[in-house]
């Protein structure tokens, strides 16, 4: 208990914890998506205590903001009473268990069987590691941030260094793939009423 | 002292983030104080009313004041329908998604709760947080006037979140950074270094900008989440007491938040516009020998806040401007306008700021920015004067009669007519 930092770590990680649990016991499809926001806040709070600030608005923005939101927009939409609760049949807790705890025993397998990295080293990674302003330069194709290193995919005697190259390109070309999608989605959806009418 | 505050490094940072927290707290609060005074009088003044002008003298000083201590003593009031812990729930998201935002938002230069290099990215992304707690006071309320508005708010904040995103983007294009702190140094020096002026694509981007926010904050002509003509008060119906006022502190705050995002995006952040950066600047001339003076530093950042806060106020003001003077918009027309029109229209932008910024010859951008500049100051300056100068136009009854507000004796074919 020597930092603020480690204080706050400690208690966030304790309310992101309690809170991902009354997601799963909580019956209440909103509730539970109450408590969710929680969790996913306490997560972006992680993330900033950890100074990846990016990361952090990201997980707001997409999963609070977006998500959430629809998850909550759905219920409205389709209830068909006031409250929604969900049965939860036994075959299906035990499946969720079962999946639940595998993961936890590769993580924590994982977790002790890797060596914990030395503060020094970490620090010393801390203070290289490039921040998000690095990364948007090198989105643009400005500055050096791009990595280094050698093109993958080549067979050895055709190994070439990787060239700084500008990443907004693919980026515009997935994003631009998911619009398509969704005016694909919108349009199925149309479509469909009208014939009904 | 210094050994005991090393010593005691988290309760110092602790106490730092509790002053830092209070004092921006403070300031929400008060200005929302403020600005539901304001509201009350710009409506009373755009209705041809006085507004409130009882309490605290001649302007109504402290009518909030009274309505906050009547807000503080009311009942608190659940319905039995409501799923009670969604209903105590939603008024504190809606006011810490709007009162996160003020972490990130630099009222000065480095005057900041925290600076973050993703700033304006931050700011949106807590902001969107402020719609879940509407979202669940609608659903949590259980009533269905409440329940529409939810589904309206939600509609409504998922559509204009992007077109509001994508014009953000544009001065962020442009600077090349989303630090506001940066973006608005980029901005230092004369009227025409303002991003409003940089190109056609972000002057066109500040409108888009200010639509989608006056949307954002469910302002009108886009308050469909309350529309107390259909919805008796939309999501806050079944609220009263302090969780309602919780709602309205909510509403201001982000109604401050998304014009300073305003103002430090496009207009200038908090330079002055005639003057150079005045905290640096400052603290140079008051230093001695190379160096800085922190005294001189902290007078010119003093003036940059009340900049600042000026300017966002003049756009707080608009807002309210907007909301006495256009009717409300029906829901379909809401959504219309940001899917067929804002969308588009933001969409444009950003290709077209991205365009400009690698193709267009350096040299053409300080001509533009003077021209624009100059126009649209010559705009301003010949529509303030027209207004001074008009004399304002008097009242024609049906008769045919001028100056029905003149004291004088009633014209004769009014008097004929009032003595049937």
């Amino acid at each position: 208990m020597d930092t603020l930092n480690d204080i706050l770590f400690y208690v966030l990680m304790a309310t992101t914890c309690i809170c991902a649990l009354a997601v799963v016991l909580t019956q209440n499809i909103v509730r539970a998506a109450a408590w969710l926001l929680f969790t996913l806040a306490g997560v972006s709070g992680l993330f900033f205590l950890l100074g990846a600030e990016f990361v952090g608005s990201t997980q707001l923005l997409v999963y609070v903001g977006g998500t959430l939101v629809l998850v909550v927009f759905g219920v409205m939409l389709t209830a068909q009473g006031p409250f929604v609760n969900m049965r939860i049949g036994a075959a299906e807790w035990a499946i969720a268990l079962a999946v639940g705890l595998v993961l936890y025993g590769v993580l924590s397998a994982s977790l002790i069987i890797s060596k914990p990295p030395q503060s020094d080293l970490n620090r010393h990674v801390d203070a290289t590691m490039p921040d998000s302003s690095v990364l948007g330069a090198s989105l643009l194709g400005q500055g050096q941030a791009s990595p280094t290193g050698f093109l993958t995919g080549m067979p050895p005697a055709m190994r070439r260094e990787r060239k700084p190259m500008a990443y907004l390109l693919p980026f515009e070309i997935v994003s631009v793939h998911l619009l398509v999608v969704l005016i694909g989605a919108a349009y199925l959806a149309r479509a469909k009423r009208r014939r009904a009418v | 002292m210094s050994e005991w505050l090393s010593s005691h490094r988290a309760l110092v940072d602790g106490a730092l983030a509790i002053v830092e927290a209070l004092l921006l707290l403070g300031f929400v609060a008060g200005s929302a104080v403020f600005f539901i005074w304001l509201e009350r009088k710009v409506a009373g003044r755009i209705q041809d009313r006085l507004g409130p002008t009882r309490v605290g003298g001649r302007f109504g000083w402290l009518q909030t004041i009274a309505d906050g201590i009547k807000l503080l003593v009311k009942e608190d009031l659940i319905p039995a329908d409501a799923d009670r812990m969604l209903f105590r729930l939603g008024p504190y998201i809606a006011f810490c998604g709007a009162f996160a935002s003020f972490i990130a938002l630099p009222f000065a230069y480095t005057w900041v709760a925290k600076p973050l290099s993703v700033g304006i990215f931050f700011i949106l992304a807590v902001m969107s947080t402020e719609v879940f707690g509407i979202i669940l006071a609608g659903y949590g309320s259980g009533s269905k006037w409440a329940l529409f508005g939810g589904m309206r708010e939600a509609a409504q904040m998922v559509s204009y979140e992007v077109p509001m995103a994508l014009c953000v983007l544009v001065p962020v294009i442009v600077a090349g950074s989303m630090d506001l702190n940066f973006i608005a140094m980029k901005q230092t020096g004369g009227i025409w270094n303002w991003y409003l002026f940089h190109d056609p694509f972000t002057f066109l981007a500040f409108w888009t900008y200010f639509t989608c926010a006056t949307a954002q904050c469910k302002r009108a002509p886009f308050d469909l989440a309350e529309a107390e003509s259909e919805l008796v008060a939309g999501f806050h119906t079944e609220y009263s007491g302090l969780r309602w006022s919780f709602f309205f502190m909510a509403e201001y705050g982000a109604m401050f938040a998304v014009s300073g995002i305003a103002v430090l995006l496009f207009l200038g952040g908090w330079n002055t516009g005639f003057l150079p950066e005045l905290s640096t600047t400052l603290a140079r001339a008051l230093g001695s020998e190379g160096r800085e003076s922190y005294l001189g530093w902290a007078i010119g950042n003093g003036i940059n806040v009340v900049v600042f806060v000026v300017k966002a106020w003049v756009l707080v003001f608009v807002q309210m401007w907007v909301r006495w003077t256009l009717p409300r918009l029906r829901i379909d027309q809401v959504m219309m306008t940001c899917l067929k029109y804002l969308l588009p229209i933001s969409c444009i932008l950003l290709m077209g700021v991205s365009v400009w910024q690698v193709a267009v010859n350096p040299s053409v951008g300080p001509y533009f920015r003077y021209g624009l500049c100059a126009v649209c100051v010559g705009l301003l300056l010949w529509s303030a004067v027209k207004v001074v100068t008009t004399p304002s136009q008097l009242p024609v009854s049906v008769t045919g009669a001028t100056n029905l507000w003149n004291r004088g004796p009633i014209p004769p074919e009014l008097a004929q007519k009032t003595t049937v």
